[in-house]
């Protein structure tokens, strides 16, 4: 190594620089400790759940905390996980690399975003010690609102303080992309990682305020009495409904697109190819976050909605199923005739569009209508949902766990281990979540603690599922905290792939560049099958000269 | 850490241009944010209008409609008076804009102290849930409309009270030289787009809460 | 920097003599809408009048969102972001109103 400038991690050692630092790499990796944590912490509220499943009768806990356990499952994973994670970790460490940029526009904004998430977790795991809520993640009124005998203003408070962090981190995404591209950087020629985040931005900016009033409602009600969805007084519960769910649903396209955005960079590199129709799928991360507002009414078809809303919102979500569809055919078509790569990342995003396409198509079954009336609230919406944010998102971030691990630490992860842990948590998923769409389809009910004995085998399969499922997740977290031990020695570049970050060493430098490049290539500029047969054929050539 | 040094905030921009646009975009974008926030109640507002329309006109006449208009009023000159300090700042005449901020929190405290007067009378008569006397008319809905109208006309005055924060301490730091003119003329502008955002918050409010046909 | 705080490079005192002399426009232009707004409620006009006022409230917010925020000076890119959240919130209202409108129908 050549006398260059420190790498950031180096750069100053104290805690105090490493808590109180502007600088977009280590704000990430800030992001990086919270959101592993919170992870599992929601992993073991769920563990209670699935033991008391493992046995048809209730008897390991009470009603009451089984629903505790699974409201705070849903809490934690949803705004202290699945949203944060791949934006606040990779997106915070990435976006400015990716553009040729020093830094995000609002440094400064972007270490307090981290700050108010970690603010906001810590009233939410406060109140989950004072006893939590049991109203589910979805806080339905009127019994959140009026008739809940459990911490909800509390919860809420920690949900809405962590709101304000989501707010930020979309406007630090949306002002850099516009102002801070490097010279020659243009639109259609970032990442698609950047058109991903750059959709989510938009989706958490407009999505996120309406959740914020939706539940400062319903704190109102309860503190003050100033009921605006009391049914007695006139109130409609559906009104919390529309406004929750206006939120809600784009809210998991948050979760998604960050991860479509992993899984493009993953196969692309893993392919050695360049995307297939790359305009398609940059337009595909603004339409699913376009029409993604119009569909939420499909999580009210039985609500007492009134049909014909309800018929429009079923037509609006099979037509949001397109640009998805779009996204997963090009990335297939990306790795035909590709140099594929069987190492870790390219397992994980090889398994994520095969448990996308199953959480998509299951997702189709529940917009329509009649379909939806025999199988809502039931396990199959549960699988259908973790097939999405499990078995895609988090094996995406996963995968960008260890396709970055190198750049971001300066440290290879061991392969093999990466494979074991990926074929683990493959295996572990589908054996917890297959069983579930057919007791869904069979009848039971989500969010209650027991359930028809018939239904044991399946339960316990799923059970077993689950405990395979946490030794994969522990898995990462063992061999990689151990390379930690190691020095730095990863290359700039150990997977060959196209991108901004992997012309900087690893880790990266402070100023992340020592000059702002400027920039000629299209995005990943990766051979083609001709360029590289004709490359083979003159090596060939001058061997035999 | 500052590079390309146009101030030493501007950090990693590169032109003062870059900086400008970043700024005003970002607060733009804050401001989409802070539209969408009271975009949930103002929606609340709608759907009762369209379940219970009666009743809320009914309950809405119980409204100084007066007081609301002389409110508006004061916004509007108030954000007239932003608009002032505004241009003195971008012509970087210290005083003039830090007198017109202050004109702007006076009036901001003139409708604070109107609403006072509003609430205070709707206490007394009952109107106010939970507290005071009870609730004077049964008709359905009515009881719900001043609840909307004291959630929606609380969150708006909170935002006020806010903005009164933020430009008081801006006309100070402006009069002391802390924010130099007209080079920072961009901290006014923000604190203007607030201000001008929270009066056309009312500007929807006062009609959709005080002006129902009577 | 003279007495009355003027730096050398401000704007210049005749395009500032200019902008006020708008803001006192649109500022009476503002009032007129109100004083008309108030004066509409007098008279019934069934459901119109909702839609007179809410229409007077618009104008009011496009005479404040061009001239005080300034979006006249800003590049049709700004101007997109400003209205964008707006219209977002239409969709809001179109396709939630829309339960209410078509129940028991």
């Amino acid at each position: 190594m050549s006398a260059a400038a420190p790498s950031y991690v180096q750069d100053r050692h104290t805690v105090r620089s490493w808590l109180f630092s502007t600088d977009h790499k280590r704000v990430a990796v800030l992001y990086l400790i919270a959101v592993t944590s919170f992870f599992f912490i929601g992993s073991v509220a769920i563990g209670v759940v699935r033991l008391e499943l493992f046995t048809a009768a209730p008897d390991v806990v009470s009603a009451d905390i089984y629903n505790r356990a699974f409201s705070l499952h849903g809490v934690l994973m949803v705004w202290f996980f699945l949203i944060p994670s791949i934006p606040g970790v990779f997106g915070n460490f990435l976006i400015p690399l990716m553009i040729g940029a020093r830094d995000m526009a609002f440094p400064r904004l972007n270490l307090a975003s981290w700050w108010i998430f970690v603010a906001g977790g810590a009233v939410t795991i406060g109140a989950m010690i004072v006893g939590g809520v049991d109203t589910g993640w979805t806080f339905y009124t009127p019994y959140s609102s009026m008739f809940s005998n459990s911490y909800v203003v509390l919860t809420i408070a920690g949900i809405f303080i962590a709101g304000f962090s989501t707010i930020l981190t979309a406007i630090n995404f949306i002002v850099t992309v516009h102002t801070l591209r490097a010279p020659g950087m243009t639109w259609f020629r970032l990442p698609l990682f950047v058109w991903s985040h750059y959709a989510t931005a938009i989706v958490m900016l407009l999505a996120t305020p309406v959740l914020a009033i939706t539940l400062a409602l319903v704190s109102v009600e309860r503190v003050f009495g100033i009921g605006i969805f009391d049914p007695a007084l006139g109130g409609d519960p559906l009104l919390y409904q529309h406004l929750f769910w206006f939120y809600s649903h784009p809210a998991v396209y948050i979760m998604i697109l960050p991860a479509m955005g992993v899984i493009s960079e993953l196969i692309t590199a893993g392919s050695h190819r360049r995307i297939f129709g790359y305009s398609y799928v940059a337009f595909s991360s603004i339409a699913i976050a376009v029409i993604g507002f119009l569909v939420w009414g499909h999580h009210m078809f039985v609500s007492g909605q009134s049909v014909y809303a309800g018929m429009m919102f079923s037509a609006m979500s099979f037509l949001v199923a397109v640009p998805s569809a779009i996204k997963v055919y090009n990335w297939s078509a990306t790795m035909y005739k590709g140099q594929i790569a069987l190492h870790t990342p390219m397992l994980y995003a090889m398994g994520f569009v095969g448990l996308f396409v199953i959480g998509g198509v299951t997702g189709l079954f529940l917009a329509s209508l009649a379909l939806d009336v025999h199988v809502t609230d039931t396990f199959f919406v549960v699988a259908h949902f973790h097939y999405i944010m499990v078995g895609a998102s988090v094996m995406a971030y996963l995968g960008a766990v260890h396709f970055w691990w190198p750049k971001i630490t300066g440290r290879m992860y061991p392969e093999t281990w990466g494979r074991a842990a990926a074929a683990v948590i493959f295996v572990g998923f589908n054996v917890t979540f297959l069983p579930q769409f057919v007791l869904g389809y069979l009848g039971q009910p989500r969010r209650y603690h027991a359930y028809w004995p018939e239904l044991e085998l399946l339960n316990q399969i799923s059970t077993a599922g689950a405990a395979v499922l946490a030794v994969g997740y522990l898995m990462p977290l063992v061999y990689l905290g151990m390379t930690l031990a190691r020095k730095p020695d990863a290359p700039a570049n150990p997977f060959e792939a196209a991108g901004l970050e992997w012309t900087v060493p690893s880790p990266p430098p402070r100023e992340n560049f020592a000059a702002i490049p400027r920039v000629e290539n299209e995005a990943y500029d990766y051979p083609t099958p001709e360029e590289e047969a004709r490359a083979a054929h003159a090596a060939e050539q001058a061997g035999h000269g | 850490m500052a590079e390309g040094g146009v101030h030493p905030h501007a950090g990693h921009f590169t032109t003062e241009r870059q900086h400008r646009r970043a700024g005003m975009l970002g607060m733009w974008l804050f401001l989409a944010t802070e539209l969408m926030m009271f975009g949930g109640l103002f929606m609340g507002i709608l759907v009762y209008r369209v379940s219970l329309g009666e009743a809320l006109n009914q309950a809405s006449r119980h409204l100084d409609m007066m007081l609301g208009g002389a409110n508006t009023a004061i916004l509007l000159t108030s954000s007239a008076a932003m608009a002032l300090a505004v241009i003195a700042g971008r012509e970087g005449r210290r005083r003039a804009a830090a007198g017109w901020l202050g004109a702007t929190v006076a009036l901001g405290f003139a409708f604070l102290a109107i609403k006072g007067v509003e609430y205070r009378r709707e206490y007394a008569e009952g109107l106010m849930p939970h507290i005071g006397p009870a609730f004077p008319f049964e008709a359905p809905g009515m009881e719900l409309f001043f609840n909307l109208y004291f959630a929606a006309t609380g969150l708006h005055a909170l935002h006020l009270a806010i903005g009164i924060g933020l430009v008081a301490v801006l006309a100070v730091r402006i009069a002391t030289g802390g924010i130099a003119l007209p080079g920072r003329a961009i901290v006014p502008e923000c604190a203007g787009l607030y201000w001008h955002f929270v009066d056309i918050v009312w500007v929807f409010l006062y009609p959709l809460l005080y002006l129902s046909a009577r | 920097m003279t007495k009355s705080g003027h730096t050398q490079d401000g704007m210049p005192a005749a395009e500032a003599r200019r902008q006020r002399t708008t803001v006192g426009r649109v500022f009476l232009a503002l009032l007129a809408l109100l004083a008309l707004t108030m004066s509409v409620t007098t008279v019934d006009l069934g459901w119109m009048n909702v839609a007179v006022n809410l229409g007077i409230a618009a104008a009011k917010t496009v005479l404040i969102l061009w001239y005080f925020m300034h979006l006249r000076e800003e590049g049709p890119f700004l101007r997109f972001f400003a209205v964008a959240a707006a219209f977002w919130l239409g969709l809001l209202f179109a396709l939630g109103l829309s339960d209410w409108m078509t129940r028991g129908a």
